[in-house]
């Protein structure tokens, strides 16, 4: 099957459909998809100052070029990049090489902080430290200080690489969790406008499968190591995961229909589950839903 | 049915199987392909094309960081 538009050798057979293209038609789709998406979401407004939360992984590099490229023809655009690490030997610091190694290229200006400064510890310190879920440690911790160093960076949006196969295991996960009031989180654009402490997250790939990202990682020379995160192995996400992956092979099109689908009732669940005032954690003064915040509460077990 | 030499980044081995197209050594190494990604000689290949004897076979998983 020759690729549909050009008629040439083709690097992939779309997802949800039988159409192959090749490397160039397949890139020009990539790029579409992905304008059309900030379009259909209203992601970008005028003079947004753009923070790219990256990880030096396939994902966040995809998007950290493809916004870039937006901020070369768009003068009242800016778009720098984050970096977290956490601290996980024998992983994080192969990433964050070529996380540098491509800003340095691409001439964006990329901006470090890890755990260790910033809470004392490594990720691998806390897990020895709380014998607690990594993920659950890592994932509050990460959040808060994309937010934090964002808003100090002056950002106006958080930019993260999640794609299609995130938000329907998310979704999946909450529905299992019987937790539907943090899927009223979810979408292509979260968090409070109002509230200035709280840096809104935009997800440009939201609308682009795994498959599809990595294929465009692979053609654009991205990273080339495959390379996983050694807290991730029995984690719930990677399950759900793994469940997702044989319905899609089995029934092709399941994830796309998990993900429109859940579309469809998200404008309800928001209304639903309307944030009032956001308040200000007691300790940090970061914005949470409590009195004292997750990264807090880690933080005191961790020092006691 | 010639027998190919296949690179699995994942596990870091070579293993040889006895196939004529890429969906044919996806489905003998029992991988979805739904979440491998695999290049010959270092070119993206779709599930029906049909590798030669020299070619550097290689499959990627999709799947990476967290």
């Amino acid at each position: 099957m020759p690729c549909k538009i050009c008629k040439t050798t083709p690097v992939i057979t779309l997802p949800n459909s039988n159409v192959s293209l090749c490397k160039s038609c397949f890139i020009r789709y990539f790029d579409k998809k992905v304008y059309k998406t900030i379009r259909q979401f209203k992601l970008i407004d005028k003079n947004d100052h753009i923070i790219v939360g990256v990880s030096g992984g396939k994902d966040s590099l995809t998007l950290l070029s493809i916004l870039n490229k937006i901020a070369e023809t768009k003068k009242d655009l800016k778009v720098q990049a984050l970096l977290i690490d956490e601290g996980i030997k024998n992983y994080r610091d192969k990433t964050i090489k070529d996380a540098k190694e491509f800003c340095k290229k691409n001439k964006i200006k990329l901006h470090i902080y890890s755990y260790k400064k910033e809470f004392g510890y490594t990720l691998d310190e806390m897990i020895k430290k709380l014998k607690i879920n990594s993920c659950a440690i890592c994932g509050v911790l990460r959040r808060y200080l994309l937010n934090k160093k964002s808003r100090e960076l002056g950002a106006t949006k958080l930019a993260v690489g999640h794609n299609l196969d995130d938000e329907a295991q998310s979704i999946l996960m909450n529905q299992l969790k019987n937790n539907i009031e943090l899927s009223a989180r979810l979408g292509p654009i979260t968090g409070v406008a109002k509230f200035e402490n709280f840096i809104r997250r935009i997800k440009p790939l939201y609308l682009l499968t795994e498959r599809e990202t990595a294929t465009y990682a692979f053609l654009k020379k991205f990273n080339s190591i495959y390379i996983e995160c050694p807290y991730s192995k029995n984690n719930f996400r990677n399950h759900i995961r793994d469940m997702i992956n044989d319905l899609e092979e089995k029934y092709p099109g399941s994830k796309h229909g998990l993900v429109m689908s859940f579309l469809e009732v998200l404008p309800t669940l928001k209304e639903k589950y309307k944030q009032g005032k956001v308040k200000c954690c007691k300790t940090c003064k970061e914005p949470c839903a409590k009195e004292v915040c997750n990264a807090c509460e880690i933080l005191k077990k961790l020092r006691s | 049915m010639p027998k190919l030499k296949i690179y699995l980044e994942k596990e870091g081995k070579t293993k040889q199987i006895e196939a004529v197209t890429i969906e044919e050594i996806l489905k003998k190494l029992s991988l979805n392909p739904t979440v491998y990604l695999v290049s010959v000689n270092d070119e993206l290949v779709i599930g029906n094309y049909k590798p030669k004897p020299k070619d550097k076979i290689k499959i990627m998983p999709v799947i990476s960081g967290g």
